[in-house]
């Protein structure tokens, strides 16, 4: 009481860090989250994820036991849910390596805080990409090593012109790169963990983990050198995944997929959902461990921003879309969107607007941008949207496209259900899991922004 | 009636330039349907630089069939307005009858009736199996009005060895039965528990039967009431002989030994005779005995060669008409049920046969169910919907049966097919669809009048292949009329956009020095009846998958018949086009497939390599034609001993994820190449024949060597009438078609 509250100088943003913070409180509130006892409600929602990742297990189980056809599959339409998920979960990906990547070699420095679970939701989010390419083949036991070119005796290798083998290639390389990257800055933490342990094993496991790192000067010199360059090498992934990913389907000649404004579009949307995953994910950890002092106002105003300017693009692409059906002449591209706005499907493609058009349109007021609700809120919307706009992009292309004789319903079962709720729980469960065993938040990243900041205060000071 | 006499009646097609017909499918129902087919297709084959000079079909018919969709004009009628149609067609060619009626279409009827007179001799008129005695002898007058007896109709005596009237002897049996007359009674194949007339009450008359025996392929609903099941031999397990329509005897030669022990009819009489001789001796031996020149052995030889006996047809023989008509009946007033075979089972006797269950029936393109056909207007007025359960009533019985709509039924009217709701045919065919015999009757077999259909509000999954009917203006079938081509030949290319020749990066595909194999299909000559289907089905080992699968859209048929409608669904223009793979030169599909499992061959074939797939099916969603066809469940049977001994060894049987498609049956390919490099000679023109081609009963699908300009397939290929589907996409296909030509009569403007 007493002191009137400081006066905002609005020509510098939001602060990244709460107030108060040192070295100290950091590495103890960070560590704590993985040091401290067990919480219940951490039991409860693994039991939870758990129970979910079990639908995973049964369904890819009778999947391998039955085929494809237990699923809503049919001629025309060839490729449904796994297709779909693939492209979900692969864009979700993308905000995780934006973040750590492209936004390090940018010095935006609100990046340290959330980082570090985007980079794990990345990964997650690959691995369950990965898993239905693989699930959906015909034949997963051959498909899973044929894809890749292997020398062999009968010289046969997998058909390079096909966009299915650069998505093995890029999917792979993304997925790696993503890994050693998301392991490189996990290394300091680990030794802090490893510093902090009480317990035998535990020490043990975080040493192993944390590759003899002691804090040295030249490792610091090698680590900022090796973060800089896999952030160079991630930079053009976070572009050229989802680009050939959209090439699965630009390259067929199917109307509704033969389109060259894919690559953009796709990398706009992934980016779009990927910032969406990151608040669905990051919203209720800041919650559940009171972190309000490291995701800050200012993660979630850019953030907002972020989604509301990806959000944008994306719009864009669908008016695109229209615009090139009717601007094509090609009756072919003219029924598809026809048929995709007014057809069958219409309602889906009505309610992708809602959620990916409409209500993002929201993010344009400051407040939205501010509450954590409000952005939890819009953020499942965008979950969904991007969901049924792949939707949209790989039914209702399909279901109607150069033969009317062949134009069929596709009707999704419980088994494309089952296995997508599954990754749901997979993708949690790891989440889940990773909050308690691994730093959530970057803390000697934190640690550098608390004598940034403090340097900061002595200028400041000195100023004065 | 009208002839006083039993006598057949055979037709001549090739020789008719103007053919009606009353409500006859002379096309795909009946004895003689595909030498019909064949006759009438031949009739409207059309060559660049020659006059074409097509014949001209009219078609009158109670339900929308494979000859009405060939007709250059077609006119739904109910079927009891026919007797009315042909009472006024023969009033105006001058034959003494009254009562003519033309429901409304006198511009049709007169301009019919004029360019029949235009065609003395060479018209022709048949009148439906289906139609009364009235409707047959008025054909049969008109016909000799036309001039036509002797040119495109003659007659011979019955082929039936004794002919009567099966209906009432059969009735009579009944009678006997019920009344204790009789005390044995052997039955030799058929199954008149299930299929005899309603009114009959044959299950219950058979059963006061002291001792019933059955002979039978299958323990089907009159075995199960029988004492003894016989186990009877296939046509392809057993020798005998037999006649066909025009009484060419053809000797019945087995393939196999039979299977499950079974013995024929023949064998089984003649041993219930006393005579012991086996039954190829039996045969022989007869026919030797007809023989009367030296040298039987080698007559014989060339009798099995040949399949017939020569100079066995029966000889014309002239008839008079009696000039009796009946008297004149009254079309019926409210809801009729049209009774017809169905075009895949039959009577019922094919109705565990997967392979004919799930063939697509003409025009509704459904499988596994029979479904009472209505039209759209009467869908209309009784707000109803593909797959709602009405109730059926006629005759004071009545059945439950699902609507299906077929454009271009004549309003006010049912039909039903026979052959479904069958009890005891086996597992494919037991419980499948309704049994419409429940409805018939003996007085009136094939129409029931004063019927009733009432809305249950129950629904009932109909399993159809094509949903969608309408091409939605895509130049898919492209027709026109005969003045048109004649005028402007090259309008078949007006009607598409084909790429131009700078549109290819590389021209190399033909430039090799083996062989570029290509089809053409002649819309003109194809009727839709499906033979391909089936033909393609026993020559791929193709499975079959069940009517929930069917439901799902997983059907596996590698050559399907597409079918449109185009204009007035009351009565619509019909189109069928047989689509096989298209065996791109530019295949999107060996583009995408990520491990290389569909790929050319040299000789232009787009190969599948069922190994090496792993069924991404990325290559179906990128087949513009949607040819191709993938397992999405384990659907080969492999447990069943007998379909072993059914598949082609020289076709790879596939399993479940693998993608499948058509081949140009490349193992006939194959297996003519190895037979000409043995006779060390080059492979000809008309050396290999895909089992599609072998079964079109009009020659609409031809095949060869592209390359080759002398080949068959070339000269079609150079017609202005040939053109590719979707060639916009510069898929380069190597099946092409030949534009769908009609010849309706100027003084009938619209269709029908």
């Amino acid at each position: 009481m007493g002191s009137p509250a400081p006066i905002k100088d609005p020509t510098m943003p939001a602060p990244v860090l709460g107030p108060g913070q040192t070295y100290t409180t950091v590495t103890q509130k960070l560590s704590a989250i993985i040091t401290s006892r067990t919480p219940l409600g951490w039991i409860a929602a693994m039991l939870i994820a758990g129970a979910i990742l079990q639908l995973l297990m049964l369904s890819a189980t009778w999947l391998l036991i039955k085929g494809t056809g237990i699923w809503g599959l049919n001629i025309p339409v060839g490729w449904g849910w796994a297709i779909i998920n693939f492209v979900w979960w692969i864009g979700i990906g993308h905000a995780g390596t934006l973040i750590s990547a492209i936004l390090l070699l940018m010095r935006q420095q609100w990046r340290n805080s959330i980082n570090r679970f985007a980079e794990a939701m990345t990964i997650f989010a690959v691995m369950c990409a990965g898993m239905f390419p693989l699930l959906h083949t015909g034949r997963p036991w051959v498909a899973a090593y044929w894809l890749l070119p292997y020398p062999n005796t009968m010289s046969v290798w997998p058909q390079f012109r096909s966009p299915l083998i650069w998505d093995v290639f890029a999917v792979g390389t993304y997925f790696t790169v993503s890994l050693i990257f998301w392991y490189l800055g996990l290394i300091p933490d680990f030794a802090t963990l490893r510093d902090k342990a009480k317990h035998k094993i535990s020490q043990i496991i975080y040493g192993v983990l944390s590759m003899g790192w002691r804090g040295s000067a030249k490792h610091w010199f090698n680590y900022e050198m090796a973060a800089l360059l896999l952030a160079g090498v991630s930079t053009p992934l976070v572009l050229s995944v989802h680009s050939i990913v959209s090439l699965d389907f630009s390259v067929g000649l199917i109307p509704g997929w033969h389109a060259t404004i894919f690559p953009p579009y796709f990398v706009a949307g992934a980016v779009y959902a990927g910032f969406a995953m990151v608040l669905t994910l990051g919203l209720p950890i800041r919650y559940f461990y009171g972190l309000h002092d490291y995701i800050t106002d200012r993660h979630l105003n850019n953030m907002g921003k972020v989604m509301l300017a990806t959000g944008l693009i994306v719009a864009y692409g669908y008016a695109m879309e229209q615009f090139f059906a009717w601007y094509s002449a090609s009756p072919y591209e003219g029924y598809m969107m026809q048929n995709r706005t007014f057809g069958p499907y219409s309602g889906t493609y009505w309610s992708l607007i809602l959620c990916n058009v409409a209500i993002p349109q929201l993010l344009w007021i400051k407040q939205v941008r501010l509450s954590p609700s409000g952005l939890f809120i819009i953020s499942m919307f965008i979950n969904v949207g991007m969901w049924l706009e792949r939707f949209i992009i790989v039914v209702t292309s399909l279901h109607r496209d150069f033969m009317p004789s062949s134009w069929d319903m596709y009707h999704s079962t419980p088994w494309d259900w089952g296995l997508y709720a599954g990754t749901i729980g997979f993708f949690l469960f790891m989440m889940i899991l990773f909050i308690r065993v691994m730093p959530v938040i970057n803390i000697f990243e934190i640690r550098q922004l608390v004598a940034n900041k403090s340097k900061h205060a002595e200028t400041a000071s000195a100023d004065d | 009636m009208a002839l006083g006499e039993v006598v057949e009646t055979q037709y001549h097609f090739e020789k008719a330039k103007r053919i009606l017909s009353l409500d006859a499918d002379f096309m795909e129902s009946g004895a003689a349907s595909v030498r019909h087919a064949r006759h009438v297709a031949l009739g409207r084959k059309v060559i660049d630089g020659q006059k074409a000079d097509m014949n001209r079909i009219y078609a009158v018919e109670s339900t929308p069939s494979n000859t009405g969709s060939f007709a250059d004009h077609r006119l739904p009628l109910k079927a009891s307005q026919v007797e009315g149609f042909a009472r006024a067609v023969a009033t105006t060619l001058g034959i003494n009858t009254t009562g003519g009626n033309s429901a409304g279409h006198d511009t049709w009827l007169n301009a019919l009736v004029k360019d029949l007179a235009a065609h003395q001799g060479a018209s022709l008129v048949i009148a439906g199996d289906h139609q009364p005695p009235a409707v047959h002898a008025l054909a049969h007058a008109i016909n000799n009005a036309l001039g036509n007896v002797g040119e495109t109709v003659t007659y011979t005596d019955p082929v039936e060895a004794e002919p009567t009237n099966q209906c009432a002897s059969l009735k009579d049996l009944s009678v006997d039965m019920s009344e204790g007359k009789v005390s044995l009674l052997v039955v030799l194949g058929g199954n008149p528990v299930y299929n005899a007339p309603a009114d009959l009450n044959f299950a219950a008359a058979y059963q006061k039967v002291t001792t019933r025996i059955h002979l039978g392929q299958s323990q089907n609903e009159t075995a199960r009431l029988s004492h003894w099941h016989l186990p009877e031999a296939h046509a392809l397990e057993a020798w005998g002989d037999t006649r066909a329509f025009d009484g060419t005897v053809s000797i019945v030669q087995p393939l196999i030994e039979p299977l499950y022990g079974g013995k024929s009819a023949a064998e089984l009489v003649a041993m219930m005779l006393g005579d012991g001789r086996a039954d190829y001796d039996r045969v022989k031996e007869y026919w030797q005995e007809q023989y009367k020149d030296s040298d039987f052995e080698t007559a014989w030889q060339t009798y099995l060669h040949d399949g017939l006996v020569p100079d066995t047809a029966l000889p014309e023989r002239s008839v008079s008409l009696t000039e009796n008509y009946g008297t004149p009946s009254q079309a019926s007033e409210g809801l009729e049920v049209n009774f017809r075979l169905d075009p895949t089972i039959g009577d019922g006797r094919y109705a565990n046969n997967g392979w004919l269950q799930e063939l697509p029936k003409p025009h509704t393109r459904l499988t596994w169910d029979n479904a009472a056909l209505i039209a759209p207007a009467t869908a209309e007025v009784m707000g109803l919907q593909n797959g709602d359960v009405v109730v059926l009533s006629a005759n004071n019985r009545s059945v439950e049966a699902p609507i299906w709509i077929a454009p271009g039924h004549p309003a006010n009217a049912v039909t039903v097919h026979l052959g479904f709701g069958r009890t005891a045919a086996g597992r494919v065919g037991n419980g499948v669809g309704f049994n419409a015999y429940a409805l018939q009757t003996s007085d009136s077999p094939w129409v029931a009048s004063n019927a009733s259909m009432t809305k249950t509000g129950q629904t009932y999954p109909l399993a159809c292949t094509q949903d969608h009917h309408s091409m939605e203006g895509r130049a898919l079938v492209r027709s026109g009329t005969v003045d048109e081509y004649e005028k402007h030949p090259h309008f078949v290319h007006e009607m598409g956009h084909d790429p131009g020749p700078d549109a290819n990066f590389f021209d190399g595909i033909h430039d090799n020095d083996g062989k570029a194999w290509g089809m053409a299909i002649d819309l003109n000559s194809c009727n839709g009846c499906n033979a391909c289907t089936v033909a393609c089905q026993s020559e791929n080992n193709i499975p079959v998958v069940g009517k929930d699968e069917v439901l799902n859209g997983r059907e596996m048929h590698w050559i399907r018949i597409d079918r449109y409608y185009k204009g007035d669904l009351d009565n619509p223009e019909l189109y069928n086009q047989p689509v096989p793979c298209m065996q791109c030169e530019n295949a999107p599909c060996e583009l995408v497939c990520p491990v290389g499992a569909t790929v050319h061959s040299a000789e232009g074939l787009n190969d599948m390599a069922y190994n090496r797939c792993v069924g991404t099916r990325y290559c179906s969603n990128n087949c513009p034609y949607k040819v191709r066809r993938f397992n999405f469940l384990h659907y080969t049977d492999e447990e069943t001993q007998s379909f072993k001994l059914q598949r082609n060894p020289n076709v790879t049987v596939r399993g479940r994820g693998v993608m499948e498609k058509c081949t140009y049956c490349v193992q006939r390919i194959s297996a003519a190449r190895i037979e000409a490099k043995v006779e060390d000679r080059e492979l000809n023109d008309g050396d290999i024949t895909t089992a599609c081609q072998g079964a079109c009963p009009t020659d609409a699908i031809v095949f060869g060597d592209i390359k080759d300009p002398n080949s068959h397939v070339a000269k079609l290929k150079a017609q202005q009438r040939n053109y590719g589907i979707l060639t916009e996409l510069n898929t380069k296909p190597r099946t092409t078609y030949l534009a769908r030509l009609t010849n309706p009569n100027p003084e009938i403007s619209q269709h029908g």
